[in-house]
């Protein structure tokens, strides 16, 4: 009773404070993943500002490391009213793997001091990170990973190469595994370091993807230096910190989080309407696409109500959970049918790539597309999510060979 | 589940240490073999009875605990499981609803205490044909001075061989293909012109084709208002589907755990069958499947409970969603076991024969999908 009380006081006043604080010019709009960090309009950035004044790029965070100290209902309310706004928290997009991952990360296994020097630019959306996990030989089968890093006194010192390094261009700081032991087994013999971007020692090359030029890099470390008290975790027990981190990326990939864009898409039976046309009584007029479409509609909602369910059953704790192999397979099933189902629906207009014959809802459509094909590869792929599920839930005997 | 109270958490320990102890699957079997025309057992019934079942929709005022729907679907779970067969749903939940949403203060009075004791078993007797098409229903039901006759057959009716009281749709207006101009009737079992004829089905339970030849009935019998039917008829028929939804998501998650059990232990080219990584995978997905139809099953009770103007939409797509789960897991379960699943000794049988029959009732998959797709406008 009186937990409800006090959350609906709290959603009417953020309810208010977004009403007075957010620029009427960025109603209904959003930025996507490409452009952000670059070319933000003034109002966008006083917006940044508000939000983190307020605590609110990283609502659930403690208040000292520049979050709102908030619990995870009330961040929820707060994410509702964006919604509802038409508004939208841009931080954890901006600040690449900042908020979804790395920050939880160091609240998990950082020290006083790794915390404070590092907790509060991600909060303010100033400063975004990218992660150096994946090497060409090792993707999947992560632990395999050859990048070294040797003892240099105060500090290590790294050679070789990362790839996929989502906004390594664009970043300032990167979280990085490294084999800090090459004698020990391949588990046992890795840590967990953070960098700076800006030094002589670290190349970035940007990787064209299938949807086109992309923030996504090859990394190589030549000599780079990570300082030793930026050392996240223990030597040599690195992934256990990486596991959490990527527990945390499975968790931001669940289709549950903030909301990131103010634009409220058509509903695609909308926009099915529109293209495909419908009979006398109604019905779109291509059957076999209108079931398909119905399928997907039913996807979707039970996806939502999943999320709904397994948070009341938490009642509101879900920071990571077992469920989120589970949620992350179903929103990538969900965000991949929905794409391919638009661009069938959209016929010839559903096939360009770029020009005037197109509308930009056409061309999005077919980069969202292109694009949403990593959903599956990325965080642990979709055939990963699915070892997981049957070891760790079913308590299925191990499927992959031990190394 | 649900986040649950604590009453519908201790009802559900109940039903279920109740399943499996007194009416496991074993017992459905003896009753199958038995030939027994009611297609359940009585003393299970009245065990049911005993424990207040009958009474978890029921208001106060008639002798029930007005509990609700996630509550009733709760204890249907739980029996789905076990396969436990009795008139249940039928009457305590399908028959009582439309005495509550539509009957007038005299019939709830004549009905529902005895719903709630067990002497009365209601059924809805809806579909003129093989497939369920409540619009299409063509039977009609003729003025006839004071009251109405009936004429016409009913298929498939639900505990259509032990049913005291039948509620019949039919047709006082409008035209076949439309949901108005229909009508709802309380029917006594016994009324002379009613016949019934058994059906042997896959499932080995208690179906009936009903008959009425020229059966009359006082104005006293319409349940509602006449010709305006087809609305309480589609609000009775959502709250079957929520049952039937939570009724399916037990028969199909005790499915799963038999499936499961089974990889952990049969082992084939010296491991089990769970490590081959082609059948891990497999019950990855039905195990996420499960997780996503078990939230439509409960949501559709909580809407018809919150009473949200979404209700017929949440049933829909837990119909149809549990029963898209339930179809995979009734053959998963088969395959998995291999050449065991195939045998009458094994229970697997019992699980897909009855899985075909839930999907059926009150509008299989393909039925909730487009009438999903018509609530949303297209
Ligand atoms: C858009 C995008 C952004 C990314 N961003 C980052 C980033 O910022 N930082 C970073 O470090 N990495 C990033 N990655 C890399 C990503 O984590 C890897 O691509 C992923 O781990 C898969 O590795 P891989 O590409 O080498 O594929 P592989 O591991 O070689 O997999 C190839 C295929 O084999 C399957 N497979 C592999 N192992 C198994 C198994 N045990 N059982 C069954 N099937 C298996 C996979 O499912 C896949 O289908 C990104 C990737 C993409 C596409």
């Amino acid at each position: 009773m009186h937990m409800s009380d006090d959350l609906n006081a709290f959603r009417e006043e953020a309810r208010q404070w977004i009403g007075e604080n957010f620029p009427e010019s960025l109603k209904g709009k959003g930025i996507g993943m490409e452009e952000s960090g670059e070319d933000l309009g003034a109002d966008l950035d006083r917006w940044r500002e508000r939000l983190a004044a307020r605590g609110w790029g990283a609502p659930t965070w403690p208040v000292e490391y520049g979050g709102g100290g908030l619990s995870q209902s009330q961040a929820r309310a707060i994410n509702q009213e964006l919604v509802a706004a038409g508004a939208f928290n841009h931080i954890p997009m901006i600040t690449g793997m900042g908020i979804t991952m790395v920050g939880p990360t160091l609240l998990d296994y950082g020290t006083d001091d790794q915390k404070a020097r590092h907790l509060p630019g991600i909060a303010s959306g100033e400063i975004r990170w990218c992660l150096g996990l994946s090497e060409p030989n090792a993707g999947s089968d992560l632990a395999s990973l050859s990048t070294k890093a040797v003892d240099a006194g105060d500090h290590f010192v790294l050679n070789g190469q990362k790839i996929w390094t989502s906004g390594a261009n664009i970043s300032q700081w990167c979280g990085a595994v490294v084999r800090t032991d090459p004698n020990k087994p391949k588990r046992d013999g890795i840590s967990f370091v953070m960098l700076p971007m800006d030094q002589e020692g670290v190349e970035t090359r940007p990787i064209r993807l299938i949807a086109g030029a992309s923030p996504f890099c090859e990394t190589f470390f030549n000599d780079a230096i990570a300082e030793k008290r930026d050392l996240l975790g223990p030597l040599n027990e690195g992934w256990t910190v990486v596991k959490r981190l990527l527990q945390h990326e499975r968790q931001s990939q669940t289709g549950s989080g903030m909301a990131s864009s103010g634009a409220k898409p058509t509903p695609i039976q909308e926009l099915a309407k529109g293209y495909v046309g419908t009979d006398a009584d109604g019905a779109l007029a291509d059957a076999d696409l209108r079931t398909r479409i119905t399928r997907h509609l039913m996807d979707a909602k039970a996806h939502g109500l999943t999320i709904a369910r397994i948070t009341a059953e938490a009642k509101g704790n879900v920071e990571v959970s077992a469920a989120a192999s589970i949620l992350k397979n179903s929103a990538t099933i969900v965000a991949q049918t929905k794409a391919e189902l638009t661009l069938e629906l959209m016929g010839a207009q559903g096939l360009g790539w770029e020009g005037e014959a197109f509308t930009d809802q056409e061309l999005g459509t077919v980069r969202e597309w292109l694009g949403g094909k990593a959903m599956s590869i990325y965080g642990g792929s979709f055939e990963v999510q699915n070892n997981i599920i049957s070891k760790n839930i079913l308590g299925l005997p191990e499927t992959t060979q031990k190394g | 589940m649900a986040a649950l109270t604590e009453e519908q958490s201790m009802l559900k320990d109940q039903a279920s240490a109740w399943a499996t102890e007194q009416a496991p699957v074993q017992k459905f079997r003896e009753m199958r073999d038995s030939g027994a025309a009611e297609g359940f057992t009585p003393a299970t019934w009245e065990s049911m009875v005993d424990m207040g079942w009958t009474g978890i929709l029921i208001p106060e005022a008639y002798g029930g605990s007005d509990l609700g729907y996630l509550t009733f679907g709760v204890v249907l779970e739980q029996l789905g499981r076990q396969l436990t067969a009795s008139p249940l749903f039928a009457s305590a939940l399908v028959g009582a609803s439309a005495v509550i949403l539509g009957g007038s203060d005299g019939q709830k009075q004549q009905l529902l205490p005895k719903v709630v004791d067990g002497s009365e078993i209601l059924t809805l007797a809806v579909d003129d044909g093989p497939r369920h098409a409540p619009a299409a229903i063509a039977m009609k039901a003729e003025r006839t001075g004071d009251g109405f006759s009936l004429s016409g057959t009913k298929h498939f009716v639900v505990e259509g061989m032990t049913a005291t009281t039948l509620i019949v749709a039919a047709r006082t207006g409008g035209a076949s293909g439309s949901m108005d101009g229909l009508s709802l009737f309380l029917v006594p079992g016994d009324a002379p012109g009613l016949s019934r004829a058994r059906l042997a089905t896959v499932d080995s339970r208690g179906y009936a084709n009903v008959t009425f030849d020229g059966v009359s009935v006082g104005a006293d019998a319409l349940l509602g208002e006449a010709d305006q039917g087809g609305v309480l008829l589609d609000a009775v028929l959502d709250r079957a589907r929520a049952g039937l939804g939570a009724e399916m998501l037990g028969t199909a998650a005790q499915a799963f755990d038999m499936t499961l059990e089974y990889l952990k232990t049969r082992e084939q080219f010296g491991r089990v069958i769970g490590s081959f990584q082609a059948l891990g995978h497999r019950a990855a997905g039905l195990f996420t499947q499960m997780e996503l139809a078990r939230s439509c099953a409960e949501a559709a009770l909580q809407a018809i409970d919150a009473d949200t103007d979404d209700v017929a939409q949440m049933c829909s797509l837990s119909k149809a969603r549990v029963g898209d789960f339930l179809h995979e897991m009734s053959n998963q379960l088969i395959q998995i076991h291999g050449g065991i699943g195939m045998t009458d000794e094994f229970d697997a049988g019992f699980y897909l024969k009855r899985a075909r029959v839930l999907e059926a009732l009150y509008g299989n998959q393909a039925f909730h999908r487009d009438r999903y797709a018509r609530l949303l406008g297209f």
